[in-house]
């Protein structure tokens, strides 16, 4: 779609997406999103229109547009720059590219330019840590920019190029998986034997016409698979529930919202693997009895809209998707691709499927769960991207075969995320039960002095801990593997991960809504040096109220990186601590505190000001 | 499934199918601490005031279902320690100086607070808000810099009024409630709403013009007992 850079979108055309979507309102998020890239910005006028098309109020409508950072109800520049400023890029030199972009467009982030040319801002981890610092021109990635790229990138931006110029002039030639690995590359270090070794088209799909759908189920449990984003669900069971709930609809989501910092796996298989993930996604349809599925894509990767669109495209054209898939009577399913919209919290299932629903990515009430009533209350199987290509080589190559890699509780390979500092940041595909060190060893981070296993929502731990094992009842990681050396400030991270939290909570409940916004001052606190004794025992109390009262896996798991670096490098908390002398808080600063008063009284104050009546 | 029984505290209440926690403990006269459950109105689950141990994991009371020989927790000190956070929470993330509030005595926050014994000052840092007041409606207004994202005029309007008046923007710290449209008065808001009615807004942001203070401070609907009396006054018929 041509962005246009005129203030007042034409709302007739406003009018033709919404055709374009049968005006469903459950495809409010599609509508949406095709608003914003053809106009910049969702307008009072527009809400209006939209709203009167789909059926719903304005403030539905309007409740969809502020909650998705990707939508904006201001005009955005008709080239939006998104630079990720998570703490890795941070590292890697965030800072001088900031100040090139902005030096070189004249504005500052947060920004748009007057003549509506350009908008910069920052954006959490958009799942290019290897190759950080990385951003997002349009919808189009860069990666390990430098002030000298941005200084190129710039010109030829005002020199009239397109986004896209930017990756290659001769893209409109390229392939979708051309245009995707020259933007960003893929680094698998290792190659394990399930997933990113040879992997034979459709072999499992094949088989599983010849097994009924309870021995497809029987085998998945039997092979020990567990889920692979993060919560480590046996998938079997997952599957056997969904089967076993009596409906005339059934459905398969996966999730491809990848969202916790660190974590880039599943990026590489929709880029390596597409075929293989919509061939689980088939498998777990004839497994439970679903005729509909979605691909739910963060919004970071709509560079690889196109090629999963081909595809989806492609499938259906072999009888692969559709009805009678490969030729079988009954056997019926297709899939749609659903974008997101800058929001990690739709990583979360019923999140997810709020979003799929074109409703804010607002978690559901549980129970009901998604296997018994989930999108437009249908069961539903909700597993990551790795869990469905998993499950198509277990019916291929039979559960034993998996079950017998890996550790007890934990089999099979896993799909490990590796970046920071160290030498060889990318993919390591290895069997479960590998330690931290060896890990190390294989990337070349053997300087490590932290590692956040599992990303923000794990576990962060130091050296002395580096025999502990990648499994689920150990380090349990959705994939996340982020290293830190001696020179990194370890509450600089914390505090960054908290700014995360506060970010990226729904807001629906109290705790992690107003909790973590305390949690991070509490952490600004420490690295100013105005913390004292007692707000150790401040944070640790607050932190669990929040984990014991919130309402889903964001609030239950956000103060870890507190807690985490509290119990594993308890030195740099101590160390920042200063008992107070006079009992009056350090953070308290009375002159400021009477400013206020000071000001509209005119006059300055008997008690504080000591040359008063001078 | 027929009616079955379960313990809160130690005392055996009995539940139909499909009840909550909350929904049960209301008929046996066992007061749960709530502030975006109301009775008629859908369940939010977002305060999370409710919060008791089930078999030992801490839920919601308001949406967890019952279930046949649950053992919930109510009322014991590490529970209301976990509420009296959230209470302080949202004390702290809105403006709230009762003394010249027109909801004062009438405003389930402050009668909670009581509840819990929030006597001392609170350790948590004031967020201050500063959010435009809404007066452009002839009978209404709405201050949201009191909100604390119960929703129940958001449930109240659209289950009860069949309107919509209100409605969520917004994420995270900024989620906050607004009216549907530019304003109040493009909406079809009547003051004669339920959702406009005292008895909806928890705290003292919908705000009903020319009747404030129509009944004197000391007489009003906390000052005559705590929250939750009604509630426990059944089990003591
Ligand atoms: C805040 C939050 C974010 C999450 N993000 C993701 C994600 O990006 N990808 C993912 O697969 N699962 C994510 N999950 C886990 C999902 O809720 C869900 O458990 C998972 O998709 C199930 O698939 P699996 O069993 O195959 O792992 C997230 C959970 C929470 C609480
Ligand atoms: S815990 Fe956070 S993300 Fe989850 S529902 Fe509550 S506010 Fe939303
Ligand atoms: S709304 Fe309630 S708690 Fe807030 S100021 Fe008014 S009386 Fe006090
Ligand atoms: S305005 Fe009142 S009723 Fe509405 S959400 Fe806020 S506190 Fe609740
Ligand atoms: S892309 Fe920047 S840290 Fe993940
Ligand atoms: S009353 Fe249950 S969460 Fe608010």
């Amino acid at each position: 779609m041509t962005p246009q850079t005129t203030t007042t979108p034409d709302q007739g055309e406003v009018a033709r997406i919404c055709d374009a979507f049968q005006s469903d309102p459950h495809r409010m998020l599609d509508i949406l999103r095709d608003v914003q890239d053809r106009f910049r910005w969702i307008s009072r006028e527009t809400i209006r229109t939209v709203a009167e098309k789909t059926a719903l109020s304005e403030i539905a409508v309007e409740g969809v547009a502020s909650f998705y950072a990707f939508l904006s109800q201001e005009p955005k520049g008709a080239v939006t720059i998104r630079l990720c400023d998570d703490i890795v890029d941070r590292f890697a030199g965030l800072p001088e590219v900031t100040e090139a972009f902005e030096n070189e467009l004249g504005i500052k982030i947060g920004e748009t330019s007057a003549d509506g040319a350009y908008s910069l801002e920052y954006t959490p981890c958009i799942g290019m840590c290897d190759q950080a610092p990385a951003a997002m021109i349009n919808d189009i990635v860069l990666t390990a920019l430098t002030p000298d790229k941005v200084r190129e990138i710039c010109e030829d931006l005002k020199g009239g190029k397109r986004p896209q110029d930017l990756v290659s002039h001769r893209f409109d030639d390229l392939t979708p998986y051309e245009r995707a690995i020259r933007m960003v590359d893929n680094n698998i270090r290792h190659a394990g034997a399930v997933l990113l070794g040879t992997t034979p088209a459709d072999a499992g799909l094949k088989k599983a016409l010849d097994l009924t759908p309870h021995q497809i189920i029987d085998s998945i449990e039997a092979s020990g698979l567990r889920g692979c984003g993060g919560a480590g669900f046996t998938s079997g069971r997952k599957w056997r529930f969904a089967a076993e709930t009596p409906a005339e609809r059934r459905v398969i989501i996966c999730n491809a919202d990848e969202g916790e910092p660190g974590t880039f796996k599943d990026r590489v298989l929709l880029t390596e693997r597409p075929h293989l993930l919509i061939e689980g996604m088939t498998i777990a349809a004839r497994a439970v009895g679903a005729t509909e599925g979605i691909v739910y894509l963060r919004g970071e990767y709509v560079y690889l809209r196109e090629l999963l669109q081909d595809v989806l495209d492609d499938r259906r054209a072999r009888g692969l998707l559709g009805e009678r898939i490969m030729g079988m009577a009954g056997f019926d399913f297709d899939v749609r691709l659903q974008l997101g919209a800058g929001a990690y919290i739709c990583g979360e299932e019923g999140a997810l499927i709020s979003s799929c629903e074109g409703l804010p990515g607002e978690p559901k009430t549980r129970p009901p769960f998604p296997v018994t009533r989930g999108y437009l209350d249908l069961p539903t199987v909700v597993n990551n991207v790795e869990t469905f290509c998993h499950a198509a080589r277990i019916i291929d190559r039979g559960a034993e075969w998996f079950f017998e890699m890996g550790k007890k509780g934990s089999h099979g390979t896993k799909l490990f995320s590796v970046s920071g500092d160290c030498l060889n940041p990318g993919i390591y595909e290895l069997p479960y039960g590998l330690s931290i060190r060896k890990l190390l060893e294989l990337a070349g981070g053997e300087d490590a002095a932290a590692v956040l296993v599992g990303g923000p929502s794990g576990t962060m731990i130091a050296r002395d801990t580096f025999h502990r094992e990648l499994t689920f009842d150990d380090l349990a990681t959705g994939g996340a593997i982020v290293i830190f050396s001696s020179n990194r400030n370890i509450l600089e991270i914390v505090e960054y991960y908290m700014s995360f939290f506060v970010h990226e909570s729904c807001g629906y409940c109290t705790p992690c809504r107003v909790g973590n916004v305390f949690l991070q001052k509490a952490v600004a606190k420490f690295r100013q040096g105005l913390a004292n004794p007692a707000d150790i025992e401040y944070l640790k109390d607050l932190s669990s109220t929040i984990i014991e009262t919130s309402r889903c896996g964001l609030g239950m798991t956000s103060p870890n990186p507190i807690l985490s670096t509290l119990e594993n490098f308890p030195l740099i908390y101590s160390a920042m601590v200063k008992p107070s002398e006079n009992r009056i808080r350090a953070t308290f600063d009375i002159q400021s505190a009477i400013a206020d008063a000071r000001h509209l009284a005119k006059r300055r104050s008997h008690i504080f000001d000591k040359d008063f009546g001078e | 499934m027929s009616d079955f029984t379960f313990t809160i505290d130690g005392t055996e209440i009995t539940a139909k199918e499909g009840q909550t926690i909350m929904d049960a403990a209301d008929d046996a006269g066992i007061y749960v601490p709530r502030l975006c459950d109301h009775e008629g109105l859908r369940h939010q689950g977002g305060c999370r005031v409710c919060t008791v141990k089930a078999d030992g994991r801490s839920v919601s009371a308001c949406t967890q279902p019952a279930a046949p020989g649950l053992t919930v927790e109510n009322e014991t000190p590490h529970i209301n320690k976990l509420r009296r956070d959230l209470v302080e929470m949202l004390f702290h993330e809105g403006n709230h100086l009762c003394p010249i509030c027109e909801a004062s005595g009438n405003c389930e926050l402050q009668a909670m607070a009581y509840r819990l014994d929030m006597t001392a000052p609170t350790k948590f840092p004031y967020l201050e808000p500063c959010r435009p007041v809404d007066a452009s409606h002839p009978d209404i207004a709405l201050d949201t810099n009191r909100c604390i994202s119960c929703g129940r005029c958001i449930r109240a309007s659209q289950d009860v009024d069949g309107k919509g008046v209100f409605g969520y923007v917004g994420r995270g710290i900024h989620r906050h409630v607004a009216a549907n449209g530019e304003d109040l008065s493009h909406t079809d808001a009547e003051v004669t709403d339920f959702a406009i009615s005292s008895e909806v807004c928890p705290v003292g942001c919908i705000i009903r013009k020319r009747i404030g203070f129509a009944t004197p401070i000391g007489e009003r609907e906390f000052d005559k007992g705590l929250i939750g009396h009604k509630i426990s006054a059944k089990r003591d018929d």
